[in-house]
């Protein structure tokens, strides 16, 4: 570990790593929308058309809201810089890079707290009434949320004794198939909080300005141009975080654990492929889902802690056995 | 003994036997009345596959015999009959929200972790190895009972006391590779007429009272108080 | 064909016969006669039984334990049967049963009988588990034969209540076969009694304490035991009086026998274990609450039939309470307690069948002057009672006698909270009995037809037990409670 702290080699790696983060997020979120628009017959914009929407928007002018503070200038670039250091402590082609000594699934959670944290007082800044409306919904659901995600987390952490994401995947890897009712309860958990955190049906819906439902896009109405790019730059990437975590964490095969350039190329394919089914899964749940009631959020949510609880229990149950 | 000692097979019978947990949660916050019989079909299922996967990894054939019967029993024909039942009696929009979700899912959690506190005494080395899939249908007994305390519509009790002798099934399946067959059948049996008999009383139930919602039957209980 | 054949299987045969039996004049008679010819098989069965010890075929094992309660149930299925006949016959008219419905009432009694006995004559843990739980499903639509709503909500309490117990049981015996399965060298015999009993000493105790609990609290339904005991007054009350007198002489019975054998198999793996008492303690406990209870409800009662159900309850306590306790004395008394208890009981439902017959309700209010309009119903309550309640010279004092005496050895500050149970118990069936009895008759009331022979024969027998108990009798129950206990008492 020491000597791969110093590696130049290993460290450009782990910065190859997170650029690829950055810039593999909009090609994501434009896979679902694809799959999804194909789902209901419709032809749907190409793959870069979110590139583009990013372009577009850095080019034009940021209007800022006259009764705002500084925190509402300096948001976006929290949001986005803290996402992006979630991003890059996850693993994505290999792991024991550099990065996963830090990159613990506190962290992690920390991480995106800071960012939820600075969201949601920007939604408040500008004193508009659907700014607290989306700010205050934001909180209901990532106060359960965030429960149910480290209880899930911990779930992992007890079957591979650390709360290194980087260790967990390497634990998987090592043990093989095993079928642990534990695993099952703590991915449907985790897939539940992801879907809530990152907006998506039946929680939020991404792609709607409706004002009864919505609560990420609520929240950054006031913003344009520049800041505007950053904050729908940061929920993509959030989006992408949480699908490398679940198909890292439950389906760890081909990830690279040695840094040949083969390895690497095969750790590539691998989480391609793996993100691109779950986002036709995703696109899939969208379609055939329909958005609730936002007091219903709850009850989903309680659903998520349901399962990582019972995973918990599972695995001191089933699992470690006397 | 940690889970990564057993083989395939037998992780799987752990699997599923917490997926049957998990639906006895369902059934517990279940509002449709038409969910909580298709959940209950699930389960049933579920059972049936233990008791296949059961018999393939202790080569027992006789168990193939009882996977059969719990899926043709419990995943079909009784789930078949309260869902007739359910039509003739014109319940199939009856939906009962639970009165305190969190708190009824609360207590199905302490359940867990009593089930598995009432077996931690068993220590004796051989036996150590299967009781925690005892404490897991011991879960699934109490939720059933939980079920049949907090709900209110009478074919929700019975899916409820369905669910405690599926618990009973997992035990006798998974713990001690079944039991006898003449035991089994004659479980089994008793659990047909019992099925058949509830069905009796939905219609003398509902013709007494003009609803299924048997916390109305309280005539007697008045008896004692007097 | 055997005899143990004959006196399990001929019920079975008869209520399929009688399921086609279309005149219930006939079904009666049939129902009689198939009682008979089972009680005399019996007789038989329990002289060899007594002259060789014990009795073996693969699947049945009978001791002296057992076999006397096969009589008991027989006796009790025929003379219940004999006055089943006219009475039903009665009722009919008067409640508008439907011929299907006697149909039905006349092949499940005969149901009923099978399931009793073949409860008490299986050798197979797992049998004993679902003939109990079919003597549940033979009687729940017995309960519900009027069809009122009352009767409708009391069997379904039954059902519920009895079948959770039930379940809770059955989870008790999987954790026995469970525990069987590394000791037996065969372990698909790991549900044979006989088998399990020679093992006892090296099941785990663990597994058996814990199989203890669900067995105590899913068998101790069906005994009637508080907290669990709610069916029991519904069900005696709203079904019709011949199933109230087998169910509180046989069905309560059988439950309890089936508790004791599993506490049998507990002690013997439990023995040597700092916990060697546990399965008495709990049993004791749940006894001596029951006992006190009840009694204490006895007071509050308006409906003849649920005042002695909660009597029943009271009794079944003491006599958990007693095998609780354990030691010969203790559970010398207990056995003998469960017959005159279960002769003493039909005994009373039968009479009162015919008071409630005559008063034409079950209030107690107006069930007046039994003994001016009747006097052999007058009596015959009045001697029942006397009996119920523990008055020398009838056997039921005998037997609690012997249990203070036991309870006096070791527990003897117990023996307070029993004799002021039994005084409370008294005075709630005395305060009810009098006026029902002695007061005057309303205008109008008329005498029935009613036949006493089959409660004059069994307060006959149980007065001649509380004179003195036969030899035969006492070396057979002696026999029961060397078995059980590993020493005799005589």
């Amino acid at each position: 570990m020491a000597d791969l702290l110093n590696s130049p080699a290993a460290w450009g790696l782990a910065l190859v790593q997170g650029l690829l983060f950055l810039l593999a997020a909009p090609l994501l979120t434009a896979w679902v929308r694809r799959v999804k628009a194909r789902l209901q017959n419709r032809r749907g914009a190409p793959l870069l058309q979110p590139y583009r929407d990013l372009y577009k928007l850095f080019a034009k002018e940021a209007m800022v809201a006259r009764t705002t503070s500084g925190l509402f200038l300096a948001a976006p670039y929290i949001v986005f810089g803290s996402t992006l250091l979630a991003g890059a402590v996850v693993p994505l082609l290999a792991v024991n890079l550099p990065t996963a000594a830090i990159a613990d699934v506190i962290v992690l959670a920390g991480f995106f707290a800071l960012g939820r944290f600075f969201l949601t007082l920007a939604g408040m800044d500008a004193g508009t009434a659907f700014g607290g409306m989306g700010a205050s919904r934001e909180m209901l659901v990532s106060a359960l949320a965030e429960p149910a995600l480290l209880m899930a987390v911990f779930t992992l952490a007890m079957t591979a004794h650390s709360t290194n994401l980087s260790s967990v995947v390497a634990y998987q890897l090592d043990a093989g198939l095993v079928l642990r009712p534990s695993y099952l309860f703590a991915l449907l958990g985790l897939v539940l909080v992801a879907i809530a955190e990152t907006g998506r049906i039946p929680v939020d819906n991404p792609a709607t300005h409706l004002e009864l439902t919505m609560i990420h896009e609520a929240m950054i109405l006031e913003y344009s141009g520049r800041h505007l790019a950053l904050m729908e730059g940061a929920a993509q990437l959030k989006l992408m975080i949480y699908g490398v975590l679940i198909s890292n964490i439950f389906f760890p095969w081909g990830i690279a654990t040695e840094f040949t350039p083969a390895a690497l190329l095969l750790g590539l394919v691998a989480i391609t492929a793996k993100l691109a089914l779950l986002g036709v899964l995703l696109a899939v749940a969208e379609t055939v889902l329909a958005k609730m009631r936002l007091f219903r959020a709850p009850e989903f949510l309680n659903m998520a802690l349901l399962f990582s609880v019972l995973g918990l229990l599972s695995h001191v149950i089933l699992e470690v056995g006397a | 003994m940690s889970i990564t000692q057993l083989s395939l097979l037998e992780q799987a019978v752990f699997v599923l036997a917490a997926l049957v947990l998990f639906t006895s949660f369902a059934l517990l916050g279940q509002a449709r009345l038409l969910s909580t019989i298709h959940l209950f079909a699930w389960q049933g299922l579920a059972l049936a596959l233990v008791s296949s996967l059961v018999a393939t990894a202790t080569n027992e054939p006789h168990l193939y015999l009882s996977a059969l019967l719990t899926l043709s029993l419990k995943a079909l024909l009784i789930p078949w009959m309260l869902h007739r039942l359910v039509r003739r009696l014109e319940l199939e929009r009856h939906a009962e929200p639970l009165r305190h979700p969190v708190m009824v899912m609360l207590a199905g959690t302490a359940l867990v972790i009593f089930s598995y506190w009432i077996v931690l005494p068993i220590e004796r080395l051989e036996l150590a190895a299967t009781r925690n899939i005892i404490a897991i249908s011991l879960a699934v007994i109490l939720i059933g009972l939980l079920i049949m305390v907090m709900r209110r519509q009478a074919v929700i009790k019975v899916i409820g006391f369905m669910s405690m002798e599926n618990g009973l099934f997992l035990a006798a399946v998974a713990a001690t590779h079944g039991m006898p067959l003449v035991v089994e059948l004659g479980v089994a049996f008793d659990v047909l007429i019992a099925a058949v008999l509830f069905g009796v009383f939905f219609f003398h139930i509902s013709e007494s009272i003009e609803s299924l919602d048997v916390d109305r039957l309280n005539r007697l209980r008045a008896r004692d108080k007097s | 064909m055997s005899l143990l054949t004959i006196t399990v299987f001929l019920p079975l045969a008869g209520g399929i016969l009688l399921a086609f039996v279309r005149s219930s004049t006939v079904a009666g008679w049939i129902n009689v006669g198939l009682s008979g010819l089972t009680l005399a098989a019996s007789v038989a069965l329990a002289l060899g039984v007594l002259d060789s010890g014990a009795y073996a075929v693969p699947g049945f094992h009978l001791d002296a334990f057992n076999v006397y309660l096969v009589v008991l149930t027989a006796l009790v299925g025929l003379t219940t049967g004999i006055f089943s006949r006219p009475y039903m016959a009665f009722i009919r008219l008067e409640r508008g049963i439907s011929a299907k419905r006697m149909r039905l009432y006349h092949s499940m009694y005969q149901g009923f009988m099978f399931t009793m006995l073949l409860a008490l004559t299986t050798d197979n843990l797992g049998v004993l588990w679902v003939a109990v739980e079919g003597a549940t499903l033979a009687t729940v639509l017995l309960v519900s034969l009027y069809r009122t709503p009352e009767s409708v909500e009391a069997a379904w309490k039954y059902f519920i209540l009895c079948g959770v117990g039930i379940a809770l049981a059955l989870f008790g015996t999987v954790l026995v076969y469970f525990a069987a399965q590394h000791v037996l060298t065969d372990p698909a015999q790991g549900l044979i009694w006989t088998r399990l009993h020679q093992a006892a000493g090296r099941l785990d105790p663990a597994v058996m304490s814990i199989a203890f609990v669900f067995l105590l609290v899913g068998y101790g339904t069906k005994v009637g035991l508080v907290p669990l005991h709610n069916w029991l007054p519904d069900a005696h009350s709203e079904g019709p009086t011949p199933v109230s007198a087998v169910l509180s002489g046989l069905l309560l019975n059988v439950a309890l026998y089936a508790v004791v054998r599993f506490k049998m198999l507990v002690d013997g793996s439990l023995a040597g274990t700092p916990k060697a008492a546990i399965a008495g303690h709990l049993m004791m406990g749940f006894g001596l609450l029951s006992f006190l209870v009840a009694g204490l409800f006895l007071h509050r009662q308006r409906d003849i039939k649920r005042l002695f159900s909660y009597s029943s309850i009271e009794h079944m306590g003491l006599m958990t309470f007693a095998f609780g306790i354990g030691g010969p004395l203790a559970t010398f008394g207990a056995l003998l307690h469960m017959l005159v208890h279960s002769l003493t009981k039909s005994a009373i439902f039968i009479t009162v069948g015919h008071a409630t017959h005559i008063a034409g309700t079950q209030a107690i209010d107006n069930i007046r002057g039994l003994i001016r309009t009747q006097p052999a119903v007058g009596w015959g309550l009045l001697i029942g009672v006397a009996a119920i309640a523990g008055f020398p010279p009838f056997g039921v004092f005998t037997s609690e006698f012997l249990l203070l005496s036991a309870t006096m050895q070791s527990w003897p500050w117990l023996t307070v909270a029993l004799l002021m149970g039994l005084a409370v118990a008294f005075a709630g069936l005395f305060r009810h009995l009098h006026p029902m009895v002695y007061s005057a008759a309303p205008d109008g009331q008329q005498a029935v037809r009613a036949n006493m022979l089959p409660v004059a024969l069994h307060l006959g027998l149980v007065l001649w037990l509380g004179l003195a108990v036969p030899p035969f009798l006492a070396r057979w129950l002696d026999q029961a409670t060397l078995l059980i206990t590993g020493s005799r008492l005589l």
